[in-house]
């Protein structure tokens, strides 16, 4: 299922060593060793307060280890990273100013439309970003981060409790970053969608990686008792 | 006497009464002098308050909170003992000036302003932090961020600064010390009306004070209403 | 072009603040009661255009004056409290003490009288009426020339009614027009300056119940703060005003300040 590419740019590799948190005296991510070589969607996967989101803040340097590191290989120097966060966080400004506060490179206006374009949100690029629906303010979260043009791109359950039709053009657009070889690592309790997108999964529990594998045995055969409860369906306490 | 004030309060206003708009103009420009100066210090006192970290920080918002609710008579005579001939700022002969009026005001309302733009600045902080971080924007950046989305919140602080200065007694009687023709404001008159028992004439100010006051708070309800439209109120 | 009118807006306040400073200025610390009877209204303009100075009044009790006086904060005291006055000048705060003018104390109280003491000839006996029927009585309560006046008829009376402090003896702790807002509102009897009370305009049905007696005579003094005391005093500008006060045309001008045909202070400078 590991896809090869043809291109001629290397694969970014996130390598965790060795990863502790500790939050408010107790562990809430304990010795996690990862390698996450895989090209495209490397899934997270695993019940409430798992640690998904903290891992993710981790690798993104939101939050500092108590202990272990994080490293990034296969590019010239550490790479460009963006976010997408659960609750989109938008600027009070209209919706093309805050494609524009992004904007480092200073890209030209019609780049900007066809980045707003994308998340069909042209005609509304002068509302106030605030104003808009969920759904309209994740798509808008999702442009501005691409309009950074990451290596890596962070997602934290970007689509939860969002109409269908966002949901849709928020997984088009992660599928074509994708294919412009941008890295992504994405949180999700949506396990058809996780079938859809992923690479490869890490199945979390309790701040412990039970599972790290390529998507299609993970869903077809799980090893962990845990995993095959949440796959069913089943609450993992 | 509710009428006889009234009717005292358009008689001084239409008969352009030179002495009302002297008065008027000085409460004004010393509370605009006032309210610059509190904005030049509060602003930056309040920023650094929500965005910087260092030890002490919650004393000094808890101090800064507290300095809000400062009676004004004892910044006055703080100020008084301050400026006194005898004291140690008495050399500069600032006693009963419009200086020493801005000075007491600069303390009253700079906490207000400090605590309000701490407040305001704080919120967005905790919103915006994640993703300033994500973005990699530069601190100056991020600041200039937080001031324009936070304007309509700030101006609020800043006219809300204008309305506990304008409408204050106690500290700009004690420092100015109502002197006819160069200390007395709006506020200070009233008081002297009352005392002189002419309570029509003082009602009939207060209501040229209270109409002054309703011109800002209509300006106050304009800019929430463009906030809301943002988001940002 | 909104900043433009901001910079100017700043520029013309601070303009005016330091044009304040100009020539010759002195300040007095004074009494209430020559303020707000109008006195200085009615007489400064013409002290200004003879002396060429312009005189800023800060109107306070009579002891607050003198406090501040003594910290150096006017040039002038003008004030209601001989004794004190004299300690004043006897200290070295002040150059010396000269008469100025005098008018009277009164007591004032409501139309119906309830103590009984309308046409008393007495000041002390009225006031042990006061006391013996516990009719509401508002004292000044603030250190202040009329205040020390009031206290010194209490001791020829005999009578010492700050034990009935909060009772019906009140001390308003307040300047004399409002400790007779206050003797309006709850028909108290109080003692006030003549000038005071035939100025004050929110008079209810209030009426002078006694007057005339010889304890009630009410003398101002004027008295140069020392410049050796206090190097910032403006003693050449100070002077040359108490000069004017005391002088024929200043003490003409005093007594014809009239309030509905009355005349409020009698000069009398020696």
């Amino acid at each position: 299922m590991r896809e090869t590419r043809d291109s001629g740019k290397p694969n970014l590799q996130i390598s965790v060593n060795n990863l502790c948190l500790d939050m408010l005296g107790s562990r809430v991510l304990d010795q996690i060793d990862l390698t996450i070589d895989q090209p495209g969607v490397t899934m997270i996967l695993g019940p409430n307060g798992a640690g998904k989101s903290l891992l993710l803040k981790c690798i993104h340097g939101l939050l500092s280890p108590t202990q272990g590191s994080i490293g990034f290989n296969g590019l010239n120097g550490n790479p460009k990273q963006a976010m997408v966060f659960q609750k989109p966080v938008l600027l009070r400004r209209s919706v093309m100013d805050n494609m524009r506060f992004a904007d480092q490179d200073r890209q030209t206006q019609s780049e900007l439309e066809q980045a707003l374009d994308s998340v069909q949100l042209l005609e509304k690029r002068e509302h106030p970003a605030t104003q808009l629906s969920g759904g309209e303010q994740q798509r808008l979260a999702l442009a501005r981060a691409l309009l950074t043009k990451p290596d890596l791109l962070l997602l934290d359950e970007p689509t939860a409790s969002l109409d269908p039709a966002s949901v849709l053009i928020i997984e088009k657009l992660i599928q074509q970053a994708t294919r412009q070889h941008i890295k992504s690592i994405f949180i999700s309790h949506d396990i058809g969608q996780a079938r859809r997108l992923s690479a490869d999964v890490i199945f979390l529990n309790r701040g412990l990686v039970i599972e790290y594998s390529d998507a299609a045995p993970f869903f077809f055969a799980p090893h962990s008792n845990e995993a095959k409860a949440f796959l069913s369906g089943e609450i993992v306490l | 006497m509710l009428t006889e004030a009234f009717s005292e309060a358009f008689r001084l206003i239409l008969s352009a009464d030179a002495d009302l708009f002297e008065i008027l103009w000085l409460s004004v420009q010393v509370s605009l002098t006032a309210l610059l100066v509190s904005i030049v210090l509060g602003l930056p006192i309040g920023t650094t308050l929500a965005i910087a970290n260092f030890p002490g920080k919650n004393v000094c918002i808890t101090v800064i909170n507290s300095l809000m609710g400062m009676p004004p008579v004892v910044v006055g005579l703080l100020v008084y003992l301050a400026l006194s001939r005898s004291g140690p700022f008495g050399v500069f002969g600032l006693l009963y000036t419009p200086s020493a009026m801005v000075i007491a005001q600069v303390l009253l309302i700079t906490p207000i302003i400090a605590a309000l733009t701490c407040q305001v600045m704080d919120d967005l902080h905790k919103e915006y932090r994640d993703l300033f971080f994500s973005l990699s924007i530069p601190l100056n950046k991020a600041v200039a961020a937080y001031l324009w989305d936070a304007r309509y919140s700030l101006i609020t602080a800043v006219l809300a600064g204008f309305g506990r200065a304008i409408s204050e007694v106690g500290a700009v009687m004690i420092v100015g010390g109502n002197i006819d023709h160069l200390t007395r404001v709006m506020t200070t008159a009233i008081a002297l009306e009352t005392s002189r028992g002419e309570l029509s004439v003082a009602l009939g100010l207060g209501i040229v004070l209270l109409a002054l006051a309703l011109s800002v708070n209509g300006l106050v309800t304009t800019v929430r209403s463009r906030a809301r439209y943002y988001g940002c109120a | 072009m909104r900043h433009k009118i901001i910079r100017k807006l700043c520029f013309a306040a601070l303009c005016s603040f330091s044009s304040l400073s100009f020539a010759d200025s002195i300040i007095v610390q004074s009494t209430t009661s020559t303020k707000n009877s109008g006195l200085y209204d009615y007489i400064l303009p013409k002290a200004s255009t003879d002396t060429g100075i312009k005189v800023n009044v800060v109107a306070v009790g009579t002891g607050q004056a003198i406090k501040n006086a003594q910290r150096c904060d006017g040039d002038i005291l003008l004030v209601h409290a001989k004794t004190s006055e004299e300690t004043f000048v006897a200290q070295g705060f002040g150059i010396e003490r000269f008469d100025l003018m005098y008018n009277d104390f009164i007591i004032v109280g409501p139309a119906h009288d309830p103590a009984s003491i309308k046409g008393s000839s007495e000041a002390s006996e009225a006031l042990r009426q006061i006391a013996s029927t516990e009719a509401i009585f508002a004292s000044r309560g603030d250190d202040s020339g009329t205040h020390k006046a009031e206290l010194r008829l209490w001791r020829d009376s005999m009578i010492d009614p700050t034990e009935a402090s909060g009772q019906w003896y009140r001390e308003t702790g307040s300047g004399m027009g409002a400790t007779l807002n206050i003797a309006v509102g709850m028909n108290a009897y109080a003692l006030t300056d003549r000038a005071t009370w035939t100025k004050f305009g929110n008079k209810g049905d209030f009426q002078i119940h006694v007057e005339g007696d010889q304890k009630l005579f009410n003398q101002y003094g004027v008295i140069l703060v020392n410049p050796k005391k206090c190097p910032n005093v403006n003693a050449v500008a100070g002077q040359k005003l108490i000069d004017w006060l005391l002088s024929k045309t200043g003490q003409a001008a005093i007594a014809s300040y009239q309030v509905n045909g009355n005349q409020l202070f009698y000069p009398n400078a020696r």
